[in-house]
């Protein structure tokens, strides 16, 4: 059988043989059981006297959520002026400039929400100290937010009747010692030992083997693509990311970041059930979610393999499959499936461009980040999950004839407005923003702009229409990943997505939450025979055809201009 | 003093001055609630986040830095050598276009390495088909005679996506051999040989495809004439 193939199956399995014992370990620690890393104990009671934060006040969901969106708006203000300032901060030995202020909004927010959309170049846009204190503690600090996020979310499905949720701090903290700073250091020491540079120093000059003058930009990078990847967070020390080979030096570096991407979420899972007690429900939505991975999966890797047909038109050989945009030491089996984990996941980092792969694979990539819940974000995957299932019992509810109930609690009009909601906010905000940029496109292309609405695209017809529509999507789920084609950097782009972005974040998290607050508070009734099993294949089938329904429903027409059109066009 | 001290005293105050306690009653609920928020949200999140930034900003790079020291390259990045000079680094693709050398693959960077980039162009874009591809296709033609069409790997016409791939697949050097070997007047075995030699294969023998770094294959060719 093919290497490259195996390589893939391969990745996938270890993923998974990793997730089950991470899940197990996380649960543990947010029980508060013994676990193997307790030595970290003393720097979190430290962390918590500096602060002057009390980790075992329990808090409802609304304090949550202030506790939340209080740290989120210090983080947010600290990275722009950070951002804009940066060409006079220290750590800064290529001498970069300050962002623009439509840039550096994009940028903070892009990275305060877990998003890592790049309108900039590592190489030229950020400083060493944008890049190590405000872009890589970000991607901390929003993968942690996530976590605790959901374990609001889990602690409220519990048994009991109560409105204490835990200690938001306590999450965030544990998040961050117990999980993400770990693992990332493992992965940072496996990069470092296969050549992802470390150091501080600047950009290196030398004379090439055929005379040509070469700089080389380097710094310490591997500290930040560790978390960048573990945190779905996706932003790349430098600009072409996990294609650049000092980012990604060889396969091996290849595969432990790629089961990085989407260790994490579906560990989470995982989690989840150990947490409840309430394994076969994990195993349902673990179940649901892979199906969908896999129906995208498969088809990009197959038409990645199989090479460009307007390329094997010219006579010549593709035996590595479509190349375009891709690194030989990876090859095509390997760049398509980190498309798609780093799509279903909202990593968003890129270990090839996007923009050149097939239609195929760009439509499983578009329309993972339009369903954004097969695995999902770090914590916020499964919020959006979440969401799925309580539209999908009270379609069944309504089905069956019966009380539409969830872990034992009446799902009511109130709960279903805040679900339908958050579930329709994704479509809208993806598909108003395209439907604007394309306005603007037909209807001022000479628009006297920084960037000329005409020049935003890199390619024509059909595959243009993507690279707006990627965009657009890849704000929305938080991905971050984009068709690298398109001319971003611009006041349009840059304000736009930046606005998607914010709202695609918090709205989807505070709406989760605000549901299971409410229905932690609700009267718990015990199972009976006339209680809707949520832990049945059936239901899972049931939330598999509520999830694809509403994305194809919503989606279809715009893939259908985009990628589908772009496939029937390829002879 | 505490809202409920606050009651008391207002408590005991005369009847006409009850709207005007009432008017600072409730102005004082509103500073102590923003007092009280700034005390239980604002500041340990302030503070919060400047112990975290030490801890991972700070901190945790430094150890990886330290770390870094002991690796291959000591964390500045792995260098090739030629003749006691650095000539690049090994990770690092390089411009080569002499016909003495192997070709590295086309680059929408043209190899600059501190501002690496995909060309992006989508793969049924007419012009990238029948300007780019067509062309290096005609260029590799010109300049390998010997080679038939068929024989041309897809990487030798088509752009990395960082712009910097230092590699080729074993067969797009292969490709390569027959006007190495005339340019630099050497039998081809010894330019085969050099191939085989860095040739790296799947990881473990299982995982990945081959492939051979470009830099290395050509400081083993110069250093063939010494």
């Amino acid at each position: 059988m093919n290497t490259e193939l195996i390589g893939v199956i391969f990745m996938y399995l270890a993923m998974v043989g990793l997730a089950i014992p991470l899940g197990k370990y996380i649960a543990k620690v947010f029980k508060g059981e013994k676990t193997r890393l307790d030595f970290m104990a003393p720097l979190e009671r430290l962390i918590y006297k500096l602060s002057g934060i009390d980790p075992n006040r329990e808090m409802n969901w609304k304090q949550h959520l202030k506790a939340m969106l209080t740290i989120s708006v210090i983080w947010l203000f600290y990275a722009f002026f950070c951002l804009i300032f940066q060409g006079h901060l220290p750590l800064n030995p290529d001498h970069n400039p300050g962002q623009t202020p439509d840039l550096a909004f994009n940028t903070a927010l892009s990275f305060l929400t877990n998003t890592n959309m790049q309108d900039y170049s590592g190489e030229s846009g950020v400083t060493y100290y944008t890049q190590v204190f405000v872009l890589m503690f970000f991607q901390f600090v929003s993968a942690a937010t996530g976590i605790a996020a959901m374990m609001v979310v889990v602690k409220a499905m519990k048994d009991k009747v109560t409105d204490k949720l835990g200690n938001f701090w306590d999450f965030l903290v544990k998040s961050v010692t117990r999980v993400l700073l770990p693992l990332s250091f493992v992965v940072a020491i496996i990069l470092a030992f296969n050549g992802t540079p470390t150091s501080y120093k600047g950009k290196d000059t030398v004379i090439g083997l055929q005379g040509d003058t070469v700089h080389v930009s380097r710094g310490p990078a591997a500290a930040m693509i560790a978390i960048k990847q573990m945190g779905t967070n996706g932003g790349g020390w430098f600009g072409t990311n996990s294609a650049h080979p000092l980012e990604n030096p060889n396969y091996l570096t290849d595969m432990v970041e790629n089961i990085s991407i989407i260790l994490i979420p579906i560990a989470l899972v995982f989690a989840l059930g150990f947490y409840l007690n309430k394994r076969k429900l994990a195993l349902v939505i673990f179940g649901v979610m892979t199906v969908g991975f896999l129906l995208m999966a498969i088809p990009s890797i197959r038409a990645e393999m199989n090479g460009n047909p307007a390329i094997a038109q010219f006579g010549i050989s593709q035996p590595g499959g479509s190349m375009e945009a891709k690194e030989v030491r990876f090859g095509s089996a390997a760049s398509a499936y980190w498309g798609i984990t780093t799509t279903v996941t909202s990593n968003g980092s890129v270990n090839a461009m996007h923009d050149s792969m097939m239609p195929i694979s760009g439509m499983g990539q578009m329309f993972d980040m339009m369903i954004n819940a097969f695995y999902g974000g770090v914590g916020v995957g499964y919020l959006n999950f979440y969401v799925f299932i309580i539209i999908a019992v009270f379609i069944s509810g309504l089905m069956v004839g019966r009380t539409p109930e969830f872990l034992g609690r009446k799902i009511e009009a109130r709960e279903m407005k805040i679900a339908s909601l958050i579930a329709l906010l994704h479509p809208f905000l993806i598909l108003v923003g395209t439907s604007l940029a394309s306005w603007i496109l037909v209807n001022f292309p000479n628009a006297n702009w920084s960037v000329k609405p005409s020049a935003w695209l890199n390619n024509p017809t059909y595959h243009g229409f993507s690279e707006m529509l990627y965009q657009f999507a890849s704000a929305s789920a938080n991905n971050g990943s984009g068709y690298a084609g398109l001319t971003a950097n611009n006041i349009f782009w840059n304000v736009s997505t930046g606005v998607v972005i914010f709202l695609a974040r918090f709205l989807p998290i505070i709406g989760p939450v605000a549901i299971a607050g409410i229905l932690a508070n609700k009267k718990f009734i015990p199972e009976s025979a006339g209680t809707l099993k949520t832990d049945t294949t059936t239901f899972g089938v049931m939330v598999f055809a509520v999830i694809v329904i509403i994305a194809a429903l919503s989606f279809f027409p715009a893939l259908t201009l985009g990628p589908i059109a772009e496939h029937f066009s390829l002879k | 003093m505490s809202p409920d001290n606050y009651r008391e005293k207002t408590k005991n105050n005369n009847d006409k001055n009850l709207t005007s306690h009432i008017s600072h009653l409730k102005s004082f609920f509103k500073t102590s609630q923003i007092k009280n928020k700034m005390k239980t949200y604002f500041l340990p999140a302030l503070k919060l986040t400047v112990i975290l930034l030490v801890l991972l900003s700070g901190l945790y790079p430094l150890v990886i830095a330290g770390i870094g020291k002991f690796t291959p390259g000591h964390g500045d990045g792995v260098t090739v050598e030629y003749k006691g000079h650095v000539v690049g680094y090994a990770n690092i693709g390089q411009k080569f276009t002499k016909d003495q050398y192997f070709w590295s693959r086309p680059s929408a960077a043209n190899y600059q390495a501190d501002a690496g980039a995909g060309s992006n162009k989508g793969p049924t874009n007419p012009d990238y088909l029948n300007k780019d591809v067509k062309g290096r296709i005609d260029t590799f033609l010109k300049h390998n005679p010997d080679v038939k069409r068929g024989d041309i790997p897809a990487e030798l016409v088509t752009a990395s996506g960082s712009g910097l791939d230092p590699d080729l697949s074993p067969a797009g050097a292969e490709v390569q051999v027959a006007r190495i070997a005339k340019v630099r007047n050497i039998p081809a075995a010894q330019v085969e040989k050099i191939i085989a030699d860095n040739t790296e294969g799947p990881v473990l023998g299982l995982f990945g495809p081959s492939k051979v770094n470009v830099l290395k294959m050509n400081v083993a060719l110069d250093e063939l004439k010494k």
